[in-house]
């Protein structure tokens, strides 16, 4: 397939090639990639961060998710088994093997049944660290990596995510700024950006929630700004 | 898939006279969410610009992305397999698939694993396709193409889908007819979950190809492509090359736009970047990441009057608001892409002699253009293919002499004012009693379907000139 190959990208310099040299073509290619620029960002995704915050949450409840705020990060074990009960889901939970979800006082929940690692099949409920979120639409930016199973954020029918509020951005593009930060020349496989529970309207345009994903995404707000407490 | 866009005629006249595909048309409803979505964002209009400037660059650069793209997703693990045309594809799919020993595929929604007809040439050799996107994993049932790039069985109503399940599932254990979508959806899920669990490799297709960092795009409500992609031991991913933007600030840009102009959503609810295959750390993820390229016939339209074509990113509003696609469907069509796209794709895809009846079946009203994401000139590229057509002789000669004699008269104008007079004031006498025409020679097609007023006083041409005081 090789022989495709040339023949796609020969076919493509001769339609293309005669507008301006190679040299210019190659620079212009080269310079955008490694600039990569900002084009237009929405005014609402340029808030500041107490707004951005209120703007988050109202998006993501427009898209079906449901917030929860908690004042600190040893308040979501109790969130999370409320979140189960509420549901009358069996006390049982799914977590990523990352110590931002794992490292959590669980034991001070006894009747909840924690797991690590990747997703099940019977699993009923995930809880994952949100990488990111962005105020814009409401968006949850999820990634990959060795503690952050993707499997989790689409498997079990109860999502439920533990969202700092330090973490929420603008707009994507802060978000990618703050990946290319911290995976330097490495890459995630997965980036994930949820907006709400899985749903399809399928059926004669009638929506209906949980088509393969899951049903309910659930957000567990960790005040940690200074000024995030409500 | 086999076009048949040549029986466009006598399948608009079925479409039009199928009452189920009538009632189920009239729940399309994206129009007013799309409304509704842009009027929310005020900077709308202009990301529409940036969308189309962004695509503008990458085609007149396209060679030099692609390179820089396909360097990127080497150096990430994945492998790329570059196909001329559907054939080349199908086997590039299969080999993988044979090496792997695929039992099952699973797929996420591919309008390219239409164009290639991936599913019936899997099945021809032994493995399982399975559509996972609801509305596919429906039409798949009853063995029929898609009639909508983003809803593929808006054509059909509960009824016909609790049947195809009731049918269908009875293999499964599952002996009741369900009467609501909720429980429809349910049952499809659960037999779909069964099926994700035991794939074997997973098909998706692209929305974007990033040419940073050597990624794939996909843009679901279900979040079937990433259960799709996630719970195989392989992810080929289907794309053509056009798909390609430069930056994750670019594909940003365009993400905006995309979920807007097609359900009206903010956002879709999974957005999902893919890069290469799972790390060696990583505790899920497929093995294998592939990217299966076709051109089938994109290339060609390159430097051409279509170019503009090739901005597309199937978001499907242009044929949401066309009447003429609200009134037949999208099987009329008779290949992968229908609406207002597909009567511009299609003939520069299958040839124009196998789809010349798609680029005359509009009133040319401009809704399409109006409504484009990337401000495709839709209407301006039916008339090339217009012309196109009558350079090869293709309309039947009386169309062409007519179409001839018009513009001889047209471009002598005194002639044209007196013949029109003439023929409007004989119309208008003739016609004077009933106010109208149930029937006119040589014009059967128009009166056929309804009848032709008689025309009343002078020619528009006439109180033109009278209004702006006797000056032609």
């Amino acid at each position: 397939m090789s022989g495709a190959r040339s023949a796609i990208l020969e076919r493509m310099r001769a339609s293309l090639g005669g507008v301006a040299s190679g040299d210019a073509r190659r620079a212009a290619v080269e310079t955008r990639i490694a600039r990569h620029a900002r084009n237009l960002v929405p005014k609402r995704g340029q808030l500041e961060p107490r707004a951005r915050q209120a703007l988050f949450v109202e998006m993501a409840e427009k898209a079906a998710a449901s917030v929860e705020r908690v004042a600190s990060a040893s308040d979501v074990p109790a969130a999370a088994a409320a979140f189960l009960a509420r549901h009358n889901l069996p006390p049982k939970l799914k977590l990523a093997p990352d110590a931002a979800v794992a490292g959590l006082p669980w034991e001070r929940h006894p009747l909840v049944k924690i797991e690590t690692g990747i997703a099940a099949p019977d699993d009923r409920a995930s809880l994952t660290p949100a990488f990111a979120a962005i105020a814009e639409t409401g968006t949850l930016m999820l990634v990959s990596g060795p503690t952050r199973p993707t499997t989790l954020n689409f498997l079990p029918e109860n999502h439920i995510v533990l969202l700092r509020a330090s973490q929420i951005v603008g707009a994507y593009e802060d978000g990618w700024d703050r990946l290319r930060a911290e995976a330097g020349s490495g890459w995630p496989r997965t980036v994930n950006f949820i907006t709400g529970p899985s749903r399809s309207a399928d059926i004669e345009q009638q929506l209906q929630m949980g088509a393969h994903g899951p049903k309910r995404l659930h957000i567990i707000l960790v005040a940690d700004d200074g000024d995030g407490k409500t | 898939m086999e076009a048949t866009s040549h029986a466009f005629k006598s399948n608009a006249r079925h479409a039009l006279e199928d009452a189920q595909l009538q009632r189920a048309m009239t729940k399309l409803g994206f129009r007013e969410a799309r409304a509704a979505a842009a009027a929310r964002l005020p900077e709308f209009e202009e990301l529409r610009d940036q969308g189309r400037d962004i695509k503008n660059h990458v085609l007149a650069h396209l060679d030099l992305y692609l390179e820089r793209y396909e360097a990127e997703l080497v150096k990430r693990g994945g492998q790329i397999h570059w196909c001329a045309d559907a054939e080349e594809a199908r086997r590039a799919v299969l080999a993988i698939c044979r090496r792997l020993k695929a039992k099952t595929v699973t797929k996420g929604k591919s309008m390219v694993g239409e164009e290639i007809a991936i599913n019936e040439f899997l099945e021809a050799n032994g493995i399982a396709p399975v559509e996972t996107d609801l509305g596919e994993y429906i039409i798949q049932l009853r063995h029929e193409p898609p009639s909508h790039i983003i809803a593929p069985a808006i054509h059909l109503t509960k009824d016909q889908i609790s049947d195809s399940f009731f049918e269908n599932h009875q293999r499964y254990g599952k002996s009741r007819r369900l009467e609501e979508a909720s429980e429809l959806m349910a049952e499809a899920r659960e037999v779909l979950r069964a099926k994700f669990i035991a794939a074997d490799v997973g098909i998706t297709g692209a929305n974007f190809l990033i040419a940073e960092t050597g990624s794939s795009v996909i843009v679901t409500n279900e979040g079937n492509g990433d259960l799709t992609q996630n719970l195989t031991r392989a992810h080929i991913v289907l794309a053509t090359p056009e798909k390609l933007v430069p930056t994750l600030e670019d594909a940003t840009t365009l993400l905006r736009i995309l979920a807007r102009s097609a359900t009206g959503q903010e956002f879709s609810v999974y957005t999902t970047f893919s890069t290469g295959p799972r790390r060696a750390d990583d505790l899920d993820g497929p093995e294998e990441y592939h990217v299966v390229l076709v051109d089938n016939g994109r290339t060609r339209l390159l430097g051409t009057e279509f170019q503009e074509v090739l901005r597309c990113i199937r978001c499907g509003a242009c044929m949401n608001h066309c009447p003429v696609y609200n009134a037949i469907g999208g099987h009329a069509y008779g290949w992968v892409y229908p609406g207002p796209i597909g009567a511009v794709l299609t003939p520069a895809l299958v040839g124009v002699a196998e789809a010349h009846d798609l680029p005359n079946a509009s009133t040319l009203c401009g809704r399409c253009e109006s409504v484009c994401p990337v401000r495709i000139p839709l209407p301006k590229l039916l008339r090339h293919w217009r012309e196109r057509e009558f350079e090869a002789k293709i309309p039947p000669a009386r169309a062409r002499w007519a179409l001839k004699l018009w513009a001889w008269l047209a471009r002598r104008p005194a002639l044209y004012r007196l013949a029109t007079r003439v023929a409007m004031a004989f119309l208008g006498a003739l016609g004077r009693r009933n106010g109208r025409f149930r029937s006119l020679p040589l014009a059967h097609g128009w009166t056929d379907g309804r009848d032709m007023p008689a025309p009343e006083g002078p020619t528009f041409q006439a109180l033109w000139a009278a209004r702006r005081g006797g000056k032609p």
